[in-house]
């Protein structure tokens, strides 16, 4: 079962393999893939750059293409596919079709892989893929619990990635409005989700106040820890009950799911976080590749280490996991 | 210019639902889509119920009827009844998941792609068109230049008569999907315990900021508008850059007052001013989604 780092520039991608990443994910500095962030990703020369690093360790690159192409601008997603074939990608991550359609008649021998912005979430959904791309894999949406991926693991086609750790999108991705409702612009259509530019941080009586596009997502008293505002974690006010109306600030944690998700045949367990830094890099990459490694060797008695939970909850949105979707209860 | 009646995006009990159709056999709709989209577990109306529904109004009316399918699938069970409903024999079938485009090439019968259906490009349409998609709507957070877009690209390549083009132009926006039941979630209830309680809020739950704007409607495991979009302004638009079809969402039944309103902007075209508490066009225009352009 690969693990699969995220790396959002080259310090990052860097530690990520010198800590234990068999692949690194990474997106281009544009609007092509979805953390199109002021300051990160790769530029053609830091992505050749990357690309050597990676492959000279004997690992792979992966580049995400994974937002919809712009119907005024579709070349340049196809753009985005031929400079990351030119530098030797193992694979392209890619969710809209007409790009996808790009990619397997241009270059058939380049594995492409369904992001997780496809929403893809049921054999006949897959089989779509297979049957009109030829994909190499499917990555699966963090919207199924346990059962429903080891359904699929045992009927897929396609061999299957999950993620594994990381910021919780609690829609199904690639299907989620909410942002561009807010703010106009959506991780569809620009890349980001509650993008930084619409945010707002006021101090007032009531507490410190977070604000989308002037919606107000949160307020916070004085003892308590005050997160990003993605809109779909703040407190909201439903029928005069304030809570956390979708998601409370939280992050997916799966390590006490390797053995299973280990004999279900997934290849490869994902990373979310290409927008984190090279120090959050070193340490998811580091634990879960003790985790995985100590699981392989000896999976029947494989048990989660408290240190790795604390390290992880540590690098988590609100100091707190969760098993999302993949735990019944949850949903 | 035609005229559709979107599914209804809620859960009503049966005998509301039988109802609310038997007013939609009078209505001025040209076409009716209805059948379940939003969560498998509501089960008021089964499929046989939803096809016999269907197949009444198709009798005794000129309408065309659409059998709307789920956007979320997630389990077998789920695909088994999205068969059933993809070969249901004689109504037209509206995809809203690559599963049923799927299902509906391997049975080689045209389909309507629904607006969960992620077709942001012309490149993607003419994938759904090898398919076998006969009509397409867009995304809804995409705009009216976006749309113009493609269509024009659509008449250059000389596709553009292998497609009708209908556009969700009234009715709370369906935004989002998730694993998750925020009704239930609402009620303190597990999802696998929801009771149905989403039968309780036949306009969904509102979600308002703490300061009382209303953000969001809660719809099951769907997240929704809190205000109405509405292109009723932009009728004539509409039909400029040949749109064929307009939506109005099955909301209520002032979705039927609606179809009456839009359809007279076509020969006596009036300006209407929208009202921001209730109501939002930004998607249209290229804003967010929730203001008036």
């Amino acid at each position: 079962m690969e693990l699969l780092c995220p790396a959002g520039n080259l310090p990052a991608l860097k530690t990520a393999i010198n800590n234990g990443a068999d692949a690194v994910y990474i997106g281009l500095k544009d609007d092509t893939n979805a953390r199109h962030f002021a300051g990160l990703n790769f530029n053609d020369g830091k992505l050749a750059k990357g690309a050597d690093y990676v492959h000279q360790r004997g690992k792979k690159l992966h580049v995400a293409i994974n937002t919809f192409a712009h119907a005024d601008g579709e070349y340049r997603w196809e753009k985005a596919v031929d400079n990351a074939v030119a530098i030797g990608t193992d694979a392209l991550i890619i969710a809209d079709l007409g790009v996808l359609d790009y990619a397997a008649n241009k270059y058939p021998d380049v594995e492409r892989h369904v992001s997780v912005q496809a929403s893809t979430t049921n054999l006949e959904a897959i089989k779509f893929f297979k049957n009109n791309f030829d994909v190499d894999r499917v990555v699966l949406p963090r919207v199924l619990s346990i059962q429903q991926v080891r359904q699929l693991a045992k009927t897929s086609p396609v061999p299957l990635e999950v993620f594994a750790f990381g910021s919780l999108c609690i829609m199904a991705e690639g299907r989620c409005y909410l942002s561009s409702y807010m703010t106009g612009e959506s991780p569809n259509t620009v890349g980001a989700c509650s993008p930084a530019k619409y945010v707002r941080w006021q101090e007032t009586e009531q507490g410190l106040e977070s604000r989308l596009n002037n919606v107000l997502i949160d307020r916070y008293q004085e003892n308590e820890n005050a997160g990003y505002p993605t809109l779909c974690k703040g407190r909201f006010d439903v029928d005069g009950d304030v809570y956390h109306a979708l998601e409370e600030p939280t992050s997916l944690n799966t390590l006490e799911l390797i053995p299973e998700l280990m004999a279900m045949g997934i290849v490869s367990v994902k990373i979310e976080g290409r927008q984190r830094s090279p120090a959050y890099v070193e340490q998811v990459a580091k634990t879960w590749r003790m985790a995985l490694d100590r699981c392989k060797n000896n999976p029947d008695n494989f048990q989660v280490d408290g240190a790795w939970m604390q390290t992880l909850a540590n690098l988590s949105e609100g100091s707190q996991t969760t098993l999302g979707a993949y735990h019944r209860k949850w949903q | 210019m035609k005229f559709s009646l979107g599914p209804n995006l809620f859960f009503w009990p049966k005998k509301d639902v039988e109802q609310f159709y038997q007013q939609a056999k009078n209505s001025s709709a040209d076409i009716i889509y209805l059948g379940e989209t939003v969560c498998s577990k509501r089960r008021e109306l089964r499929v046989k119920d939803w096809l016999g529904v269907g197949r009444e109004l198709a009798q005794v009316t000129n309408k065309q009827i659409v059998i709307s399918t789920m956007t979320l699938l997630e389990s077998p069970a789920e695909i088994v009844t999205l068969k059933k409903l993809c070969d249901n024999g004689d109504l037209l079938v509206e995809a809203n998941d690559l599963s049923a485009v799927q299902i509906m090439h391997d049975l080689k019968m045209p389909f309507v792609a629904g607006p969960a259906i992620n077709c942001y490009n012309l490149s993607t349409l003419k994938v759904l068109l090898k398919q076998g998609m006969m009509r397409w709507l867009m995304p809804v957070e995409l705009s009216g230049d976006w749309l113009t877009t493609m269509l024009t690209q659509a008449v250059d390549e000389n596709i553009r008569d292998k497609f009708e083009c209908e556009v969700f132009s009234w009715g709370y926006l369906p935004l989002a999907y998730s694993a998750r039941c925020f009704t239930a979630r609402s009620e303190n209830r597990p999802k696998d315990d929801c009771q149905y309680c989403c039968i309780n809020y036949p306009q969904g739950r509102k979600m308002n900021s703490r300061e009382g704007e209303q953000v969001f409607l809660l719809n099951g495991i769907q997240t929704m508008s809190a205000y109405q979009y509405n292109l009723i302004n932009e009728v004539a638009q509409l039909n400029n850059i040949g749109v064929d079809i307009i939506r109005i969402s099955a909301d209520s039944e002032e979705a039927f007052t609606q179809l009456d309103k839009f359809k007279a902007q076509l020969d006596t075209p009036k300006t209407f001013s929208l009202d921001k508490e209730k109501e939002c066009n930004g998607f249209w225009h290229q804003i967010a989604g929730m203001s008036v352009a």
